[in-house]
């Protein structure tokens, strides 16, 4: 190469590194699956009869999703993360989207990271009040009358918290506020998938609402894929 | 202008009165035992009051018709008898008419609250909540497991904080957004508020009692006629409180045990 | 009484400065026209609040312009949310209650003329009427804050009952910061009407003039004096039951809240207390606070009609006795706003009689104005159209009393709109047109200038048969069970009232719309009405002696001496058909009584 070639793909690898995101493209991946052991609560009918402009939306009555029970003991709704090992990101730009269709939430679990704009909108002919109760981030209570713009808030600390509608006892959700992007919450199926970390030691947490959080250590060293499975212990009621 | 009011005041009183003589606003049906008692004193009470609205301003308008623009010189004139005639005639007329409705109106009122519930009578607990009513029964064991208060979950559909997994009680209690009762049956309501002040009003069934927090209270009552009936909330119990109800399902004998049957298989 | 030295020992010097003339004025005078002023800013406030309310109540998803600016939180998008509903409610009431119907027709009036009319120079206090003011001016400012707060005004209505309003912010928006400042803001009322009423009390008692034997007041004074023993008792009461609120609230006391409560998914902390005491403490005061709002109109009617009629009352005697057991009996029915509340049925029968008998009174009244119209010379203008107006308000609000003192109808009517029908009528209707009444007459004395007499009359029809459209209708909605207190209604029960709610929100504007043409007389003829005589309507009380405006010491340094009652009307008398007050001529009877 001729100084001239030198010098530009110098100041070309300046710039690529300069503009690179924290952390290389490619990495290792940590995947598995969540099951429970034992008999779970059976999930009861939702009883929608006070709030007649909803339950006529279902030919037959919604079940709960506090346990998301799947084939083979899977369980669903489990948010999956990196709770240490992994730095702090900003915000995405774009918004995470709670629903209230059908006096319920959409999703049951939303996660979202810290900073991030979460937007709350109401499809329902009725009017919900969000009232999400977190304990460190700052508790807000607002009522969203059916056709108002959606409602904006965000969180600046990360934390795991319920939500819930006054207006409509049964309406219950949770908020997973979280500081980076390595995240994934289970379906049906149970399994999940955090692609895209960088070497290091990790620390993934598995957190359920019903039957609580667990963790464990995992040491990710180039490109490869490692498996973390979590057993939770199921309650009967 | 005392003319125009005499006559505005006439055509107010004939306003007011033709609602309620042309009966445009009827009363609910009362699907009751103890309704009628209320119904006949409420029409009793709407003749004394009718007519002494419009007699009053009757009364007015004539006065005020005859009194003003009056000719020069025309002379001042008594009412003949004077301050004792409006002594008496408030006293005599209005007084013992209204402690009559007064009497009257007791036995309306006995009915409700100082008759205690039959022996056989369906017990259902009721608990008034932010912004929902839900109706426990008791389940094949006949007995309601315990509240804990600090075992509520909503977000689980464990509206009273049962506690299923340590108590044999709780494990059959049935609870349903619906008031679902037998017609005909007597039904003994036991009232508890989860959390501030709320209030029962069913305006067919002619009850209404407020849910007290720290009080155990209960009503009772006997629907007659099958069919859905709203429940609504009559106490200011926050931003909810417009939309707060449940519905009374008031069934056959045997659609009531269908439905229990079914209710305890969930 | 011997007045003379009791007099001289009141008399302050004369006031110098614009603070001392027009701010922080010992003057009666002024202090009642503070009073009055602070009471015109409440009810246009609460008359808007109450628009704001019926506007959406019959259009749920209406954007209203404008409120998204005052309110972020309570209209987004300019649609009141079911809080903010609440919010404007409570603070309506508040306004409305305390604020005008304890404001206007007592302490204003009460402040300007009880002194005039029993010949004194000032009231018996004058630095505590002055403090009297100032205070509840405070009070008021504390209430509108709750307005400019994040979370917003209180949402648990005027009546606050506990445990929504004693548990803090976990019962809903507006019931931290809004509630909490609600509390501080009555107890601070209290302080001042308590001040007041006192001041009231010793004024009447000591300093009247030579010859006003007790009996011989005008019927306003004897109105504002039982008002004032009224107050005294009443705000005895809220005060201390607002600060066990506030003590609840932030001292982690539990007056009010029971154990076991969870709210918003948490367990309260405290244990121990009774909502139901809540309910007596307010009732025992509340009860009583809506005669403190009719008797002063009712006395101010009185003496207006007689003035208009040119004719004394049947007996002025009887009519002091029945207001004396309106006053008495208004203490031992408080329980009827509580018959379904869980208190003992037993209760509720005892509390359901004195509540039938204080008709008796209230009817000897009633038929005595009525008695006396007849054979009088009944002269029309704003002021005793207003006056009749008062009459026919006060039975049409009066009579549906009957149903709901009776407890196995309270159990059907309770919560309704027949309850909302029944205190709107006789308490805000009825009550402010004796406020009305009152403006109309007194102006003249009050600022030396006569309000127009044509826009005068305007106003009373548009406000007369508005009134009738607006709350007449709630009756009717009351008898088929529509419930009160709702932001709006969203079950098919109410469907086909809704046309009915839209037509009292129709006539609620109209009527709003009406008092801006009084309020534009009060200012236009303020500056540039007629300027009025001392005497306008050939009236014989001892206000009228006095030049328009009164000098600030009244009588000009003379101790008036009185001769008779007050009512000499159809008397052949110097200045026509009647003799004043502190006349010694004897009255000849015109017609044969």
């Amino acid at each position: 190469m001729g100084r001239k070639q030198f010098v530009v793909a110098g100041l070309a690898m300046l710039v690529l590194a300069a503009t690179s995101k924290a952390g290389p493209p490619a990495g290792g991946t940590v995947s598995g699956k969540v099951t429970y052991e034992g008999t779970p609560a059976k999930m009861k009918p939702i009883d929608m009869s006070k709030e007649p402009s909803c339950a006529k939306m279902y030919p037959t009555p919604p079940v709960a999703e506090t346990v998301v029970a799947g084939s083979g003991n899977s369980l669903g709704n489990v948010v999956v993360y990196i709770s240490a090992g992994a730095p702090d990101e900003a915000a995405p730009s774009t918004a995470a989207v709670f629903n209230q269709k059908g006096c319920r939430y959409i999703p049951h679990v939303l996660v979202f990271q810290v900073n991030q704009e979460l937007k709350i909108q109401n499809e329902d002919q009725t009017s919900h009040n969000i009232h999400p109760l977190p304990k460190i981030n700052r508790e807000w209570n607002k009522s969203q009358p059916p056709g108002t713009p959606p409602i904006s808030e965000k969180y600046d600390k990360a934390e795991i918290f319920p939500v819930k509608c006054n207006v409509h006892p049964w309406m219950h959700g949770n908020f997973a506020v979280l500081k980076n992007s390595h995240f994934a919450i289970t379906g049906d199926s149970g399994a999940f998938t955090l692609p895209n970390l960088p070497p290091g030691k990790y620390t993934v947490t598995a957190w359920h609402e019903s039957y609580g959080d667990q963790s464990q250590e995992v040491t990710i060293s180039g490109r490869e894929a490692k498996t973390v499975n979590f057993v939770f212990k199921a309650k009967p009621y | 202008m005392g003319k125009l009011l005499a006559i505005v005041l006439v055509a107010i009183a004939v306003l007011s009165a033709y609602p309620i003589v042309t009966h445009m606003f009827v009363l609910p049906e009362d699907i009751s035992t103890h309704g009628y008692a209320i119904d006949s004193q409420i029409h009793d009470t709407m003749l004394e009051a009718g007519l002494s609205f419009v007699g009053a301003q009757i009364v007015l308008a004539a006065f005020v018709w005859s009194f003003t623009n009056r000719k020069e010189g025309s002379p001042l004139r008594s009412f003949p008898g004077g301050a004792k005639v409006a002594v008496m005639a408030a006293f005599v007329l209005v007084g013992t008419e209204v402690l009559a409705l007064g009497v009257m109106g007791q036995k309306a009122w006995a009915e409700v609250y100082f008759t205690a519930p039959k022996p056989n009578a369906i017990q259902i607990q009721a608990q008034a909540e932010q912004f929902a009513y839900y109706f426990r029964y008791a389940g094949p064991d006949t007995k309601f497991g315990a509240i804990h208060p600090d075992k509520i979950d909503e977000g689980n559909q464990n509206y009273f904080g049962l506690d299923p997994a340590n108590e044999v009680e709780a494990r059959d209690d049935i609870v349903s957004g619906e008031l679902v009762v037998p017609v005909n049956r007597e039904v003994q309501l036991l009232m508890h508020a989860k959390d501030v002040g709320h209030s029962f009003y069913i305006r067919e069934l002619r009850i209404q009692q407020d849910f007290v927090p720290g009080l155990d209270l209960s009503l009772h009552f006997t629907a007659t006629k099958i069919g859905k009936y709203e429940i609504v909330c009559t106490q200011l119990c926050g931003l909810g409180h417009y939309n707060m109800k449940a519905y009374m399902n008031v069934m056959s004998e045997e659609d009531y045990e269908k439905w229990l049957t079914e209710q305890a298989g969930q | 009484m011997q007045e003379g030295s009791v007099q001289e020992a009141h008399v302050h010097a004369p006031p110098e400065g614009f603070v001392r003339k027009y701010i922080f004025s010992l003057d009666h005078k002024v202090i009642g026209k503070q009073y009055f002023a602070l009471a015109l800013v409440a009810v246009f406030t609460g008359m808007i609040l109450s628009w704001l309310m019926r506007i959406h109540m019959v259009w749920p998803n209406a954007k209203i312009p404008l409120l998204e600016m005052f309110s972020k939180n309570g209209a987004p998008g300019g649609v009141v949310t079911p809080e903010y509903y609440l919010s404007l409610l409570t603070m309506h009431g508040t306004l409305m209650v305390f604020f005008v119907l304890t404001n206007a027709p007592f302490a204003a009036f009460g402040n300007y003329f009880l002194p005039i009319q029993i010949g004194a120079e000032d009231m018996a206090f004058p630095r505590f009427n002055m403090m009297s003011f100032w205070t509840t001016f405070a009070a008021w400012v504390v209430l509108m804050l709750t307005f400019f707060i994040p979370d917003g005004p209180p949402i648990a209505g005027w009546t606050e009952y506990a445990p929504l309003s004693a548990v803090g912010r976990d019962a809903g928006p507006g019931m931290q910061w809004g509630a909490s400042l609600w509390g501080i803001s009555i107890a601070i009322f209290c302080i001042a009407s308590l001040l007041g009423a006192l001041n009231f009390i010793a004024t009447t008692l000591d300093l009247r003039a030579r010859g006003m034997t007790l009996m011989r007041m005008p019927l306003c004074t004897w109105a504002w004096f039982i008002t004032s023993c009224i107050a005294l008792l009443a705000f005895a009461v809220l005060f201390p039951a607002c600060i066990l609120l506030i003590l609840d609230r932030h001292a982690g006391t539990s007056f009010f809240i029971p154990s076991g409560l969870v709210i918003s998914d948490r367990l309260q902390p405290h244990s121990g207390g009774s909502p139901l005491l809540w309910q007596h403490l307010f009732w025992f005061f509340g009860h009583p606070e809506v005669y403190i709002a009719i008797l002063p109109s009712m006395g101010i009617v009185s003496h207006i009609l007689i003035n208009s009629m040119r004719k004394p009352l049947l007996s002025a005697k009887v009519v002091i006795y029945s207001m004396m057991s309106i006053g008495f009996l208004s203490y031992m029915v408080w329980g009827h706003h509580m018959f379904v509340s869980g208190m003992n049925p037993m209760s509720s029968l005892a509390f359901s009689f004195p509540t039938l008998t204080i008709t008796i009174p209230a009817t000897v009244l009633t038929l005595i104005w009525l008695g006396s119209l007849y054979g009088s010379n009944l002269q029309i203008n704003s002021a005793s159209l207003f006056a009749l107006g008062f009459i026919s308000m006060f039975v049409a609000g009066g009579v549906s009393g009957f149903f709901l003192a009776q407890p196995s109808i309270d159990i059907y009517l309770h919560a309704t709109y027949f309850v909302v029908g029944h205190f709107h009528l006789v308490m805000g209707v009825a009550s402010l047109f004796g406020v009305f009444a009152g403006t109309y007459f007194w102006f003249p004395k009050m600022t030396g200038r006569m309000m127009s007499e044509s826009l005068g009359k305007l106003h009373f029809w548009i406000t007369f048969v508005g009134a009738y459209g607006i709350f007449m209708p709630f009756h009717y909605l009351g008898l088929i069970g529509n419930v009160r207190r709702y932001q709006s209604f969203v079950d098919d029960f109410m469907t086909p009232y809704i046309g009915w709610h839209k037509f009292v929100t129709i006539a609620a504007l109209i009527t709003g719309v009406g008092q801006f043409i009084f309020l534009f007389n009060l200012i236009y003829s303020r500056f540039k009405g007629k300027v009025a005589p001392e005497n306008p309507w050939s009236a014989t009380s001892l206000e009228w002696t006095v030049p328009s405006p009164p000098p600030w010491n009244n009588f000009g340094g003379r101790h008036p001496i009185v001769y008779h009652d007050p009512y000499q009307y159809g008397v052949k008398g110097s200045k026509g058909d009647f003799v004043m007050q502190n006349s010694p001529e004897q009255a000849v009877p015109a017609s044969g009584d």
